[in-house]
Parts: structure tokens; sequence; C-alpha cells
């Protein structure tokens, strides 16, 4: 029953973000928040940028291009220099250089895979200065592409979408950093550490234990982790160690900061193409797909662990608790892991790794259908723009008519640049599996035997190439092959999305707007919805169905088996 | 291109600065003024009340079957037909057993972080009798004990009921 108050609690909160945070964006992208001007004028001197220059979409791909790549040499080089740079009270050495590279990636790329273990990898200044720093600048990122497409929907006849470098430092001034700054203070209020102090000796007379506890500055790198949709952990338990999510307060807070941005950005998409139901209408087909992973997950996990009934305990009442935090329970954790599945967040509160086949599958296919709903922030709404594309263009097919959207003419350039979009992905992460479960050094590599270690692989390349970073644990990742492999996901999954996404948004700020005519397909309607949920759910079903088929699903069908 | 080489590193600096020094800093100082103890990992003179401890023997209530070392955070990722998991399983429950424990979910299931320092209401319950028996008390008392110490759900809607561990055994040291 608690559980139904906080569905409804997260609900009315969602709302007003959508309202208010979605406004307030669109105020931020065209320039009319101005509180933070002290800050944000001097920027743009020092880096010789012009608020009112505006860039093709060349330009801007660019850019984004090079300051990603000067984010990732910037990152590689404090992780491996860290031993000789200051905040490092543990006296962490440098990280090695296979493990810095696929992390240094990870980050920028807004993924957060982590090969690593944060307690015994990173110095604080790996993790303020270049884990955090990413975190707002990679999310930054992706808000800013988004943004640069709603403008090539909004405008006409234009060459330009925007100026990378202005989205860029307003997105992170006027948006994350002042919702992080906040939030961080009511995670450290409930118990997350924010300290500069190195570990703390605690001995116990009453049991005889003792334990040394690592710290850190971990309240205001877990809120940004959050809210950029990141997900790297400051230790290796990620949210379900209790210094970084104490309470049921900080987890309901987590999943509201997840959704938050990636939610409003409809509203602010809807605002400035100057017709609300459009974005109405992708919110729609978001939360429906929300809704029916997390039934799919919360079912499965309130079905108990098969394991623990075969060794004798079968009363469960508590549903699957391997891996789950008591503070939490397993409603709350399946929503926390769903939320992180659907958006490219990848921060867990429950061990991925030990739920059920179903709930595991839940979380898995969450991220094969592209995390559109509602997907990162920024990258959810772009990635679900490539969708909707292709949903007017096979709309248009059934009807033998020209299609549009939003009053622009869908014409065969945009619709290949939409399929490259789409098809990206799931190209990327089946021939990674492929080549992983063919050679030795991917074989060695998972945990568990049978099925469940065929989906420990699939997990991780499909949470790398789409940027979420979740991970089934269990897989040894910290080795060349899967770190170097796993990089190529990581870069294809961001940037051969991003580049297609700005020359769509290119050739459309190009193209006039078509009235609206009798025979234009309506999509802000209900039938736009379904079509498009349905596009959604073949696409992500004919290309992972067999995959899925050899891992969660035969381990579900496995009734009564061990491996 | 050299322009936005030139721009990316100068606004890479600046943001280093900003959100990699000046924030962190910033929110230490306002969790370490505000908030002191819980800013420093809830510490106590036994421990601190978030990170889970190992309880051996039926003198004290056990908590979840982790590893407990803060060092080494993390699930068990076993997947759920997994023969190891079956294995250890099966393991826990001899041991619960020989003690005289019923072998709750809880007691035998380990956490997602290997520290949880809670365990449910239900399952610190199941060890009365036996932690009863050894320490010379009434059930009733015990019982009470529990009674005192359940937490949650956070506001009557956030998370699960539990009762934590340290907590609960900090007070039934003092119990005659």
């Amino acid at each position: 029953m608690a559980f139904v108050w906080t569905i409804v609690a997260l609900v009315v909160v969602l709302a007003l973000c959508w309202r208010f945070l979605g406004a307030y964006m669109v105020a931020v992208y065209e320039g009319r928040v101005r509180w933070l001007a002290k800050v944000e004028r001097p920027i743009y001197r020092v880096i010789g940028a012009d608020p009112k220059a505006e860039q093709t979409w060349k330009r801007y791909a660019s850019s984004v291009i090079v300051f990603s790549a000067i984010a990732l040499l910037i990152s590689y080089g404090v992780f491996r220099l860290q031993e000789h740079l200051p905040f490092n009270p543990q006296h962490m050495p440098g990280v090695e250089s296979h493990t810095a590279w696929n992390t240094a990636v990870s980050f920028v790329t807004n993924t957060n895979w982590q090969s690593y273990a944060g307690e015994t990898t990173m110095s604080y200044l790996s993790q303020m200065g270049a884990l955090a720093v990413q975190n707002f600048l990679s999310a930054a990122v992706g808000m800013a592409v988004a943004v640069a497409l709603i403008r090539g929907f909004a405008r006409k006849g234009s060459k330009t979408i925007g100026n990378f470098w202005v989205d860029l430092v307003r997105g992170t001034i006027y948006v994350l950093l002042p919702i992080a700054f906040v939030a961080a203070i009511v995670f450290i209020w409930q118990g997350a550490l924010q300290t500069m102090s190195g570990p703390a000796e605690v001995h116990n007379a009453l049991n005889g234990a003792s334990q040394t506890l690592p710290r850190g500055p971990i309240a205001s790198q877990e809120v940004i982790k959050q809210l950029g949709t990141n997900g790297g952990g400051f230790f290796n338990a990620n949210g379900a160690g209790p210094f970084e999510n104490p309470t049921g307060l900080t987890n309901f807070l987590s999943i509201v900061l997840i959704l938050c941005i990636p939610v409003a950005l409809t509203y602010t998409f809807g605002k400035m193409v100057f017709n609300l139901r459009q974005g109405l209408a992708i919110l729609a087909v978001m939360t429906v797909l929300f809704g029916g992973w997390l039934a799919m997950a919360g079912v499965a996990e309130q079905q108990g662990n098969p394991a623990l009934a075969a060794a004798g305990v079968t009363s469960q009442p508590s549903g699957n608790m391997e891996g789950k935090e008591t503070r939490f329970g397993t409603l709350s954790s399946s929503l926390y892991d769903v939320t992180s599945t659907q958006t490219s967040t990848g921060s867990v509160d429950s061990a991925a790794d030990s739920y059920t086949p179903i709930g595991g599958m839940a979380l898995l296919t969450g991220m094969m259908l592209g995390e559109v709903s509602p997907g990162g922030v920024g990258t959810g709404l772009y990635s679900m723009l490539l969708f909707a594309v292709i949903t007017v263009f096979i709309g248009g097919l059934m009807v033998g008519r020209t299609p549009e959207y939003l009053g622009k003419k869908i014409q065969a350039r945009e619709v290949k640049l939409a399929a490259l979009g789409v098809l990206v992905m799931p190209i990327t992460v089946l021939v990674l599996t492929a080549i992983a479960v063919s050679v030795h050094a991917g074989k060695i590599g998972p945990l568990n035997a049978g099925p469940h270690g065929f989906s420990e692989i699939l997990y991780a390349y499909t949470s790398q190439t789409n940027n979420n970073g979740s991970g089934f644990g269990g897989l040894s990742a910290n080795t060349p092959f899967y770190n170097i492999t796993g990089t190529i996901g990581l870069l294809l999954g961001r940037f051969a999305i991003i580049v297609p996404v700005l020359a769509l948004a290119g050739s459309l700020a190009e193209k006039n707007v078509v009235p609206t005519s009798q025979g234009t397909f309506r999509t802000d309607k209900p039938m736009f919805v379904g079509l498009l949920t349905g596009v959604v759910l073949i696409i992500g079903a004919l290309t992972f169905f067999p995959a899925v088929a050899l891992g969660p699903i035969v381990e579900q069908l496995s009734h009564g088996m061990f491996f | 291109m050299l322009l936005d080489l030139r721009r990316a590193v100068t606004v890479s600096i600046i943001f280093f600065i900003m959100l990699g020094l000046a924030y962190p800093l910033a929110e230490t100082g306002i969790g370490q003024a505000l908030f002191n103890h819980q800013a420093n990992g809830s510490l106590t003179p036994l421990g601190s009340t978030r990170i889970g401890q190992n309880w051996t023997g039926p003198q004290w209530f056990q908590g979840r079957p982790d590893g407990d070392d803060p060092n080494a955070t993390g699930g068990s990722n076993l997947g759920p037909r997994s023969k190891d998991l079956l294995d250890k399983y099966k393991e826990r429950i001899d041991g619960l057993e020989k003690q005289g424990l019923t072998p709750h979910q809880d007691l035998v299931s380990a956490s997602g972080s290997g520290v949880d320092p809670d365990i449910s209401p239900a399952a610190a319950y199941a060890q009365v009798p036996v932690v009863a028996k050894a320490r010379g008390l009434s059930d009733d008392q015990l019982r009470a004990l529990v009674e005192r110490h359940v937490e949650g759900p956070q506001w009557g809607f956030l998370g699960a009921p539990h009762v934590n561990v340290l907590e609960l055994n900090k007070e039934l040291a003092t119990l005659r």
C-alpha cells in the first residue's frame, strides 16, 4: 500500500517538474533567464563565444566532438596522474591505462559504465574533478543536442540551429548546477557523506568488529549522477550503498532527479514547436512504456528467489531479496532500477545480476528499446523523435502520401538519418556480443554459468552502447578485452547517434512549413501515440528477441535447473 | 576547428574549477556546518549506524549475511538459478538451524550493498526466542525491544519497514 503512495507522489512531483521545469528550460535555452548573468557573460568573454552568433549543424556537431575529445583527454590525464595530484588521502596509485581509457570514454559519453570499484581505485580529485565534472557536462551536451533538434523542427528556412557553447553553458549553470546544489544538501541531511577526510577507523566493543570506512565528497556527486542520468557510483555498490543512498527519502529523490529533466523536456519541446499537445503525445508514449516495464519488474521481483525456494525457504513474503536492501524493499528497488534503465542512468539500488530472470529481462530490454521512456537527459527526447520520424514515414507508406511531422515534410534524407540513428545501437550491441561469446577473452568474463552468463555479456554491451552504465555486476569487465571493446560501443552509441540527429536538425531547419490540411496525419492524437509505441516495441523486438531468448527467457523456462 | 579547440580547453578549465572544485568544496562546507554527524558517516562509539557489522552467536540479533567489508561493497551478483547461490543458501540455512534460528529470508539472502545495516521487522521477531534464551530474558521483553526499533516506511510511504541491527543490539546489551 505504501508503494501506491510512492507512485502517486512520484506522478505529482513529475507533473510539477513537467510544467515548471519544462517552461524554465524554454526560457533558459531562448536566453531569457539571466539570474546568473554575472557568471555566464564572463565565461563567453573568456572563451570568445558570442551568444548571438549561431552555428550551422556541421559547426555545431564539430564543436560537440572537439569539446568531448578534450574532456576525454583531461579525464584520462587526471586518472593516470592522480597519485601526483592533490585530494588523495588514501594514496591511490594512477589508474591502469585500459581502465582509465574505458572510464574516461564512459563518463564523457554520459554512460558511467564502471569496470573499476570506486572505493579502491579513484582519488577524491578523480571523483570530483573528472567523474563529477563529466556528470554535469555530458548531461549538458545531451540537452544541447536535444534543443538543437527541437529548433530544427521549430524554425523555417534557417541555416543555423543554435550555438553549442552557449547551450552548453546555459544548461550547466542554469539547470543542472542549481538543482544539484540544493538536492545535495538534502542528501547530506539524510546521511549521505560529504567530507574531504580520509577513511574512518571504527571498533565495536560489543561484537569485536573493526572496520575501515571509506569516505569522501559523496553527496555532491550522487545528486548530479542522478540528475544528469549518468549513474556512476562513488563506491562499487552504487545506489545500494548506505553512504550514497541512505534512506527511503533519498531513494525516492534519486528517482525524481533522474526523471525530472527527461520528462520536463517534453514540455520544452511542445512549447518550442508551438504545440504543447505534441509534447504530451511524446510523453504519453514514454509513460505507457515505463508503466509496462515497471509492472514487469515489480511483479517478477515479488515472486521470490528460485534458489532460495530450492534451498528450503518457501516463505518469501518480501519477494526476491538477494541483492536488495532492507530499507527499500523489492518494490522501491524495482522502481529505482527500472527508472535507471528506462533512462540512460544506470545507477542501481539493488544488484541487477541477482534479479529474477524476468526482472532482469525488464532491465535489459528497457535499454534495448533505445532508452526512450523517458530516456536520458536530452538523449531520450532526441532518440524518441527519431522514432517519431520513422513512425510518420511508416504512416505515410500506409496511405501513400509524403509524411509530415510538425509541419515539416519528411523526405528520403530525413528518413535515412533517422533510420541510421535508430539502427546504430542494435547493430553495435549484437556484433560486439557475438564477438565476445566467440573468443576466449570474452568467454572467461561471466561469473555465472549457463544462460545467465550469456545475459551478463549481452547486458554489458547493451548497457555501454546505450550509454546506460548499469551492469550485471558479475561480469569481470576490468580486462583489456572488455574495456576496449566496450569503448567501441560507448563511442558509437553516443556520437554515431548525435551526428545524424544534428544533421537531421540542420536539414529540418532549412525546410519551410507545409500548411496543415485534411490529409495531414495528426501527430498529437491517440492514434499517433499508439503507432509510435508500436514502432518502438516492434523495432526493439525484431532486433533483440533472438538474443533475449538465449538469455533471460531460457533461464525463466529452466524450472528446477541450476547452472 | 582551431577556435573550437581553444574554446574546448578554456571552457573545460573553467568548469573544472567551478564544478570540480568550488561546487563539491562548497557542499562540503555546508554539510560539515549543518549536518556534521551525517556528513562524516553517522559515526557512533560502536561504529557507523549506516554500515552493517557481523554479529555472531545467539546472544545477538544477527543481520544480513553480508561480508560487511566497507571496502568491498556490492552484491553477490549470483543469478537466480546459480548452483553457487544454491550451495551458499544451504550452508547458511544449516548454520542458522544449528543455532536454533528459523532461516528467515533476510538472514539467508545477501544484500545489494554488502553492508546492509538493517533487517526486516519479521526477521528480528523470528530471532526473539533464541536471543531471549541465550540472555535469560523474556520473549515479551525482547519483542517490545524490537517494536521500539522498527523504522519506516519513511514518512509513511517511502521504502520498506526495517530494524537497524546496531541500534537494536546496542539497547539489547543494556537490558537486564
